[in-house]
């Protein structure tokens, strides 16, 4: 009999939340807030989802009600994406080191 | 155009460079190029949706054009934004992941053809179960930030929101959107579908308008876990990897961090759900205590001197100070200190900031190099062997009462021992109490010198009396 192609969907997401459960209890709490915008970032992927729902409308239709539906999503998804990394980049940039500072 | 499979394993990989990107945050010095890998799982994501779709009609264009606009805004905001605000931008940000999933699911339910998930009126059981899912958390996610994101902004009052039935409400609407998936599943109609929507919305600003404003940064990590859930069940509608990894990831980040509020204010997650804290009763019995008790209150000078001839300093920040913009005059007294031999630390409780690990980007943004600046466990001991602890803008987080009296709200929660110092300097406006509404015992101590003033007023004439 074959497996459910879900079943291994299930698998990745499980195994996931193990990898972030251990990822995350060693990130330092200095990082805390780093790490809330970095994750606001990456969960953005879901701009795939939004690509393919807006490059779905047919070349006479570009702007039909499920593409449009894609179009505001790319653009809410790429504010967090550009806006969540970038953020994340400029919080970063400011710990320094106490050596850094006296030289 | 390139095949699925070759795509899977690119959104594998974008996958793991997420992971890599959240390891790279375990140190300060690894957290750039932590970020790095990020920003390049994201790239390799969004080029090989590009690739797979491959029709490149006229949309793309449009799709280009949208994706510059949205990144412009972002990179703008990025820009702007100061760092007392990040609790307000990380909460608007989760708004943004909440309806873009909110979107994403639409539009599948629309056009289900575009994502291989059968046809309208028939779409997969499993695919219609997830979407739907996907929707709901996306919703309560979307609205749930917008009311932490007034909250915070000030725009809405703090105070929690209560009226009777509240959570028997939720109970309802919680239950009744699970009826709905189930006649959604059943009959596939739209209608039903914009119901759910409609619910879950409604039920994300229910969910956290009886939420106080000292559990904020509770709210903010429970909504940075919603949002990743929310991306996790988009991820398996859409079968890709990328977004069930990375939905997990945050998913699990976010429940971490609300564990540790949680434990940080010894207040169970359930009851901060319940909601209800700040809105304070027991406020009559503590200006009795006000009246009864002497404080001793000094100037500048006095605290000056008495730093001065100290052999080593902890300074304890709070959100205080970062509403007086005190952190700047905070780094110029202790470059001061330090001139003079003096060995300054800093002493950081898990909740000082308004969001996990606020306190800690605000003093790396004055300049505080990091290794100075201590978590809770690592610094408590240290106390007791120190001549000065300077307070400024923390209240409750010194509160000896936590460890002394049972029947203190905060009883439990786990305190800085400031009042092992030699002597303590409390920089405050007045003696009224701090967030939780108790009154804070350290202010009667002997060894309290007590320091009425604005924070940033008065750490920059210490600096002047320093000299």
């Amino acid at each position: 009999m074959e497996i459910d192609p879900f079943i291994f969907r299930l698998s990745i997401f499980i195994l996931s939340i193990f990898i972030g459960y251990y990822v995350v209890w060693s990130v330092t709490p200095s990082l805390h807030t780093p790490l809330m915008s970095v994750t606001n970032a990456i969960s953005s992927v879901i701009i795939v989802g939004a690509i393919i729902a807006a490059l779905a409308g047919s070349s006479e239709s570009i702007f039909d009600i499920s593409s449009i539906f894609g179009f505001l999503a790319i653009v809410l998804a790429a504010i967090n994406i550009f806006g969540g990394f970038l953020v994340t980049q400029r919080m970063l940039q400011m710990y320094k080191k106490k050596k850094d500072k006296k030289k | 155009m390139i095949s699925a499979n070759l795509s899977a394993i690119f959104y594998l990989i974008s996958g793991i460079l997420f992971i890599l990107a959240l390891r790279g945050l375990s140190s300060p010095d690894t957290s750039r190029q932590g970020n790095y890998f990020g920003i390049a799982g994201m790239i390799i994501a969004i080029v090989v949706t590009f690739l797979s779709v491959g029709n490149f009609s006229a949309s793309l264009i449009y799709v280009v054009t949208f994706l510059l606009i949205g990144g412009a805004i972002g990179a703008f905001i990025a820009f702007k934004i100061p760092m007392t605000a990040m609790p307000e931008l990380v909460a608007g940000f989760h708004s943004l992941v909440g309806l873009a999933a909110v979107f994403v699911a639409i539009a599948a339910f629309l056009n289900p053809e575009a994502f291989n998930l059968g046809v309208v009126g028939g779409i997969k059981l499993a695919s219609l179960i997830e979407m739907s899912i996907g929707a709901a958390v996306g919703a309560i996610t979307f609205s749930g930030s917008i009311i932490a994101f007034l909250k915070l902004r000030g725009i809405m009052s703090g105070s929690p929101i209560t009226f009777g039935g509240q959570h028997f409400l939720n109970l309802i609407l919680g239950i009744g959107i699970f009826i709905l998936i189930y006649y959604l599943c059943i009959t596939q109609s739209a209608n039903i579908f914009w119901t759910v929507i409609m619910i879950s919305f409604l039920v994300g600003v229910l969910l956290i308008i009886p939420i106080g404003g000292a559990d904020m940064p509770v709210v903010i990590s429970m909504l940075n876990s919603y949002s990743g859930w929310a991306a996790a069940g988009i991820g398996f509608t859409l079968e890709n990897t990328a977004l069930i990894i990375t939905g997990a990831l945050v998913g699990s980040s976010g429940a971490i961090l609300s564990y540790i509020m949680c434990k940080a204010m010894n207040r169970s997650f359930v009851s901060v759900i319940l909601g209800g804290f700040g809105a304070d009763s027991s406020s009559s019995n503590t200006k009795e205590k006000q009246d009864q008790k002497p404080v001793k209150s000094g100037n500048a000078e006095d605290a000056a001197f008495l730093m001065k001839n100290a052999s080593s300093v902890i300074i304890v920040p709070g959100y205080g100070m970062a509403v007086a913009q005190a952190q700047h005059a905070l780094r110029e007294m202790v470059d001061k200190l330090k001139k003079n031999d003096i060995k300054v630390t800093y002493a950081i409780h898990p909740v000082a900031g308004r969001m996990p690990g606020h306190m800690n980007v605000l003093l790396a943004e004055a300049n505080v190099p990091y290794d100075e600046v201590f978590e809770l466990e690592d610094i408590n001991n240290d106390f007791a062997n120190s001549d000065v602890a300077f307070v400024i803008g923390a209240n409750d987080v010194t509160n000896p009462v936590a460890k002394t009296d049972p029947k203190s709200p905060i009883f439990g929660m786990p305190v800085l021992d400031v009042e092992k110092c030699k002597s303590v300097l409390f920089v405050k406006r007045s003696l009224s109490p701090g967030y939780a509404g108790i009154d804070n015992e350290l202010f009667y101590k002997d060894n309290t010198l007590m320091l009425f003033a604005d924070a940033k007023k008065m750490t920059e004439d210490i600096v002047k009396n320093l000299d």
